[in-house]
């Protein structure tokens, strides 16, 4: 990358450190730099134990493959949670999601990923074994499947609905619609015909 | 050519892959413009007026505006959504080969009408076809046939001399089949039936219609397959990804699954 030769050494390696991170460019790798030279030491050394924290830390949950730092996860081991609701999402962050709403109360299983043939990635690269292996003792009711509404969400709740269907589980997907706040001239085909389908009485 | 700085057409989105913070990168098969990469920002929050018209595998209506680097999409209305490949495993593993079949073949910028209207009525066939499969190996040979890659089928490769009504092999390294007297020869090539050899060439000259009229055993089809696979993995000098899911779901159906008829 393309740094001033003339920088220190040290200031030169953070700035090519930041550089490898997503959506930093050589200029705000630089900036960041300098930011952090200017800053006081404790903001710096904060810094760089939050980011030794979440890597000596943060593990799976043995039991929904959230990020978490201990094992099982809040979630998964808060007794108050209804156990035998297991919602599926792709990533962590859409768990975040899911808790915003605050109208959820089950618990949920990270598949760290979705099918996307075309780039290779099929059931084996996702953490299906490990979900499979949660409903065999019979505990969980339902499992709902939050995979994102797109052609590869689509794919992945649909190969599940098929592996999970023969075990006797009920099986639902998250409703497709309209967003709050839309304008409907400009919703698609699929999206129209979805929000038709489960179109509801007026209360 | 030259394009536009703004321009209109219609294409089907090959493969879409994540930009930034909200924004993705489609890549669009056109008509004209042939295979295309534009960004359409911010498709992935729900309240996005292009997300829906811009999933993979939809025919659709768009405005690009040419930019420095990438083209941007402006605006996008669907034309043909094909729900019917959404709702079955099956039809929509077999539609995103088609996709993938169709992105490696195409360098951007190339040439693309009969491309486009063999990728579209691919996919308008995929939605209804008994066999699913039998879609697939037409696009399969005559994909081949638009980029250039025929394989010979007429006559032997190596003596020219026109093929006799017995079994032969089928060469990827030469491009096509060798007689029994040439044949086998290097590892690739592999013994070929003449079942196998009239329908390949059938694939090959023939029209769909005619094609989705003969019944193939899956023996036969397998080996059709085969010979295909072998052949695109040599002219494309990698593996199609998409191919692996398939098998797998083929692996899997100890029923008799919709949409595959042996």
């Amino acid at each position: 990358m393309d740094v001033t030769p003339s920088a220190a050494a040290p200031v030169v390696r953070l700035i090519e450190e930041f550089h490898k991170l997503p959506g930093v460019g050589p200029k705000s790798a630089q900036r960041l730099t300098y930011y952090l030279l200017r800053a006081p030491q404790d903001e710096a050394k904060a810094l760089a134990q939050a980011i030794l924290e979440v890597k000596e830390k943060i593990t799976f949950c043995s039991i929904c493959q959230n990020v978490t730092d201990r094992d099982p996860c809040l979630i998964c081991a808060n007794e108050e949670r209804d156990a035998a609701l297991v919602c599926v999402v792709e990533e962590p962050l859409d768990i975040l999601a899911l808790e915003r709403t605050g109208s959820y109360n089950g618990l949920y299983h990270v598949l760290h990923g979705v099918i996307s043939p075309m780039d290779g990635v099929g059931p084996e690269h996702l953490k299906v074994e490990e979900l499979l292996a949660r409903l065999k003792d019979g505990s969980v009711q339902e499992v709902i499947l939050a995979t994102n509404p797109n052609l590869e969400g689509e794919a992945t709740a649909m190969y599940l609905g098929r592996l999970l269907r023969p075990l006797g589980v009920r099986v639902t997907r998250l409703a497709r619609g309209l967003p709050s706040g839309a304008d409907l001239e400009y919703a698609d085909d699929l999206t129209l015909t979805r929000a038709l389908e489960g179109r509801q009485e007026m209360g | 050519m030259t394009t536009p700085r703004i321009y209109k057409t219609e294409a089907i989105v090959l493969r879409q892959r994540k930009l930034g913070e909200a924004g993705k990168i489609v890549t669009l098969y056109t008509p004209n413009y042939g295979k295309l990469d534009a960004v359409a920002k911010g498709v992935r929050r729900p309240k996005s007026r292009l997300g829906g018209h811009l999933e993979v595998l939809t025919h659709t209506a768009v405005v690009v505006a040419q930019g420095r680097n990438l083209d941007t999409v402006t605006q996008a209305q669907t034309v043909e959504s094909f729900g019917g490949l959404r709702a079955d495993l099956h039809r929509l593993s077999r539609a995103l080969y088609a996709a993938e079949l169709v992105d490696r073949f195409s360098p951007e910028g190339a040439e693309s009408y009969h491309v486009f209207q063999l990728l579209l009525a691919t996919l308008r066939r995929l939605v209804s076809a008994k066999n699913v499969d039998t879609v697939l190996r037409y696009l399969e040979m005559q994909l081949l046939g638009l980029a250039g890659f025929q394989p010979q089928l007429a006559r032997c490769v190596n003596c020219e001399r026109a093929l006799a009504a017995a079994p032969s092999h089928f060469s990827p390294d030469a491009g096509g089949v060798l007689c029994p007297s040439c044949g086998p020869e290097g590892a690739g090539s592999r013994t070929l039936s003449l079942n196998a050899l009239k329908v390949m060439r059938l694939l090959q000259s023939g029209s769909f219609a005619e094609v989705s009229r003969v019944r193939v055993a899956s023996a036969l089809a397998q080996e059709i397959e085969m010979h295909l696979r072998a052949y695109l993995i040599h002219v494309l000098e990698r593996d199609v990804r998409s191919a692996a899911f398939i098998d797998r779901l083929r692996r899997e159906d100890f029923w008799q699954p919709a949409g595959v008829s042996s």
